[in-house]
């Protein structure tokens, strides 16, 4: 019977079925940060057990950490308890950890990709929902909660029901200055915040294909935004060409045996999916986020939507309430709306191509006056490379904060964060209230179309834009 | 994880859509490393509105919460559910929630109950009319039923999560009786998947 993608990596991992109970999933990858796991490592030391697989486990320090000078102590005690929480969970239970002072540390969805460690067919977990990022290169990866984090660590497996399966077929070729994150803005603001829930989704279609892999590595990562927990593409030629010679990537004879299998690893034709949605490449436009959830949004061109036009009385008392939290009137264009703050960065646009698209857009240029811009690369490898490339001067010159790596504003569990009433152009994945700071206001955008708001100080059409 | 049979007593009326994770336990709450005491810091900035529902003393202790579609969503925090279940809230019920809030949920022994949105509209204006009104979830029987009328409706529930449910089953522990499974699976796994034990070494520092 012709499969999914979905379908196969699954059944390669399910180790133990019955009927009427979830499948016995078994797990390749565990990565962990600080925030979710102190309960959970707690939880083994209560019942005296132990991580069954450290060397399929590894953990970074990645939400808490500043992103000013980090040999100077962490400002706030909390977040060192909770960073010196996991050194010595990880001590204690013989888990590897990239530590602050390890280049390859960063944010944990940047990290393992770079490393090698994510590839093809895998499965893959963390306590963190923007796990999905890792489907861009063919994993199954999925975000987790606390009790599944010590599930995972004490078993190497999880219960898990079989999802259902999504294509989102993206056709067509992009227009200049459209990208990634408008791609997977628009799929969001097509399927809605809870379209793609009971769902696993295979990205397809020329406009996936064309991507990098960083590229698609944006658009996994907002699958949760679409409301189902992972995101993937089947991999290609640009896979294994982005894997080659990473340190974790296999080498020598294992290389082609690997390459051989990762090969094997599509969708079969007549394979069907429970669910199909079709958008067209031509008809995507950069989009801005004006609500507070990533479905309210739209193209640069078009002014903030009247509440009385949302498709259903649910959609219009949300969309008045986002509103009146935005403080924005409908029928304001896009290209009207002053921004306070620029953060490029995150696990959704904090790898180097990303800064180096916002770089090309700066050069030369200044942030305006009215407005605080920040670039805080992914990982220190990511900062590394931009620093060789000399993107960090671009940006300094231009007026931009050149920070160390983390996850910093995009939830703001570090000193970087929104003050009250504030109002921010974001490259990161959520415009929940309060998300980037209490009383913060956040439009989730590209980039360039980030950088370019830095420069004039309002959202402008980064097509044509000079 | 703690049993549930019967959930009985009034309900909150959380009359929003896609309340999501961030909302219900906000970021500056997760430095901690504590597992009990999230309850006071649930709906944080929600809360500072004299309005807000929970605010209200008709509804203090309340083990029911109703809300809208798309309940749980963004972050897979599970210091939400915990916020919920220190509140001394049982059960949600809404007409959808988010897959990993839901799946938190059956980790922690708070049942996610989804009605259909008219059967979730009247249960909303029946809690906002009478704060003190009371609900009845029979775990075993599968159904909702307001206290006093005829009301009562079936909900759907995973066999295999009404039975650790009902049981207060340690979901590892189930786990961990088929370890020889897991032992054979991992004696014909392929070795060309990658390990991190080499992560150990050659720290690369900065600066």
């Amino acid at each position: 019977m012709p499969k999914t993608i979905i379908e196969k990596i699954w059944e390669q991992h399910v180790v133990r079925r019955q009927a009427g109970e979830p499948d016995l999933l078994y797990i390749d990858l565990h990565l962990v940060h600080e925030v979710t796991s102190p309960q959970a490592f707690e939880g083994l030391r209560l019942t005296d057990r132990k991580v069954r697989r450290p060397d399929l486990t590894l953990a970074t320090i990645d939400h808490n950490v500043p992103t000013t000078d980090r040999r100077l102590p962490n400002p706030d005690p909390l977040s060192a308890q909770q960073i010196e929480t996991l050194r010595q969970n990880t001590k204690d239970f013989g888990v590897p950890l990239w530590d602050i002072f390890d280049l390859r540390s960063g944010i944990v969805h940047i990290i393992s990709p770079e490393e090698g460690l994510t590839q093809p067919g895998m499965t893959i977990v963390c306590g963190d929902s923007h796990t999905s990022t890792h489907g861009a290169l063919g994993a199954l990866a999925f975000g987790i909660g606390t009790s599944e984090v010590e599930h995972v660590l004490a078993t190497q497996t999880l219960p898990q029901m079989p999802p259902k399966t999504m294509s989102v077929e993206v056709t067509g070729k992009l227009g200049p200055g459209v990208t990634a994150k408008d791609v997977v803005l628009a799929i969001i603001n097509r399927i809605g915040v809870d379209g793609g829930v009971g769902h696993v989704i295979e990205y397809r279609g020329d406009v996936i294909r064309d991507l990098s892999i960083e590229a698609r590595m944006t658009v996994c990562n907002m699958t949760i935004e679409g409301g189902a927990r992972a995101g993937l593409v089947a991999p290609d030629e640009k896979t294994i060409e982005y894997l080659k010679g990473r340190p974790y990537a296999p080498k020598g004879e294992d290389w082609d045996k690997a390459v051989e299998a990762w090969k094997a690893l599509v969708t079969d034709e007549g394979a069907t999916f429970d669910t199909y949605v079709t958008l067209k490449g031509e008809e995507i436009a950069p989009y801005v986020t004006w609500g507070t959830t990533p479905a309210q949004s739209v193209p640069v061109t078009a002014a903030v939507p009247k509440p009385e036009d949302a498709v259903s009385a649910a959609a219009k008392e949300t969309a008045e309430r986002a509103l009146v939290y935005m403080d924005l009137q409908a029928g304001t264009p896009i290209t009207k709306i002053a921004v306070d703050r620029v953060f490029i960065g995150s696990c959704t646009n904090g790898r180097i191509e990303d800064l180096r698209a916002a770089a090309s857009v700066v050069k030369g240029k200044h942030v305006a006056s009215t407005v605080r811009a920040m670039v805080v690369p992914g990982s220190g490898l990511v900062k590394k490379q931009a620093e060789s490339e000399g993107l960090d001067q671009v940006f300094k010159d231009a007026g931009f904060e050149w920070r160390e790596p983390g996850c910093s504003m995009c939830l703001g569990m570090n000193p970087d964060i929104l003050l009250p009433g504030e109002r921010a152009a974001s490259t990161s994945n959520r415009n929940f209230e309060g998300r980037q700071g209490a009383g913060g206001r956040t439009h989730l955008v590209s980039p360039e179309m980030a950088a370019a708001a830095a420069v004039e100080g309002h959202f402008v059409d980064i097509r044509g834009y000079k | 994880m703690r049993a549930i049979k019967t959930v009985k007593g009034n309900a909150i009326p959380l009359n929003r859509a896609d309340v999501d994770t961030d909302q219900i336990m906000p970021k500056q709450f997760l430095k901690r490393i504590e597992r009990s005491g999230y309850g006071p810091f649930a709906f944080f900035d929600w809360k500072k509105d004299p309005n807000f529902v929970t605010n209200n003393p008709a509804y203090a202790g309340a083990p029911i919460m109703i809300a809208q579609q798309n309940f749980g969503c963004g972050s897979s925090r599970e210091h939400a559910v915990w916020g919920l279940e220190d509140m001394g809230i049982t059960a949600v019920i809404a007409p959808s929630f988010a897959d990993i809030f839901r799946n938190n949920c059956s980790k922690v022994g708070l049942l996610t109950i989804v009605l259909s949105q008219e059967d979730v509209d009247y249960l909303m204006s029946r809690a906002e009319e009478l704060p003190g009104g009371s609900i009845v979830i029979d775990v075993a029987a599968q159904t909702v039923s307001v206290e006093g009328t005829g009301w009562s409706r079936h909900f759907d529930i995973d066999p295999f999560v009404k039975h650790r449910t009902l049981n207060g089953l340690d979901d590892i522990g189930l786990t961990l009786q088929h370890a020889d499974d897991i032992e054979t699976f991992e004696k014909e796994r392929p070795s060309l998947k990658p390990d991190t034990s080499g992560a150990f070494k050659d720290p690369l520092k900065i600066g």
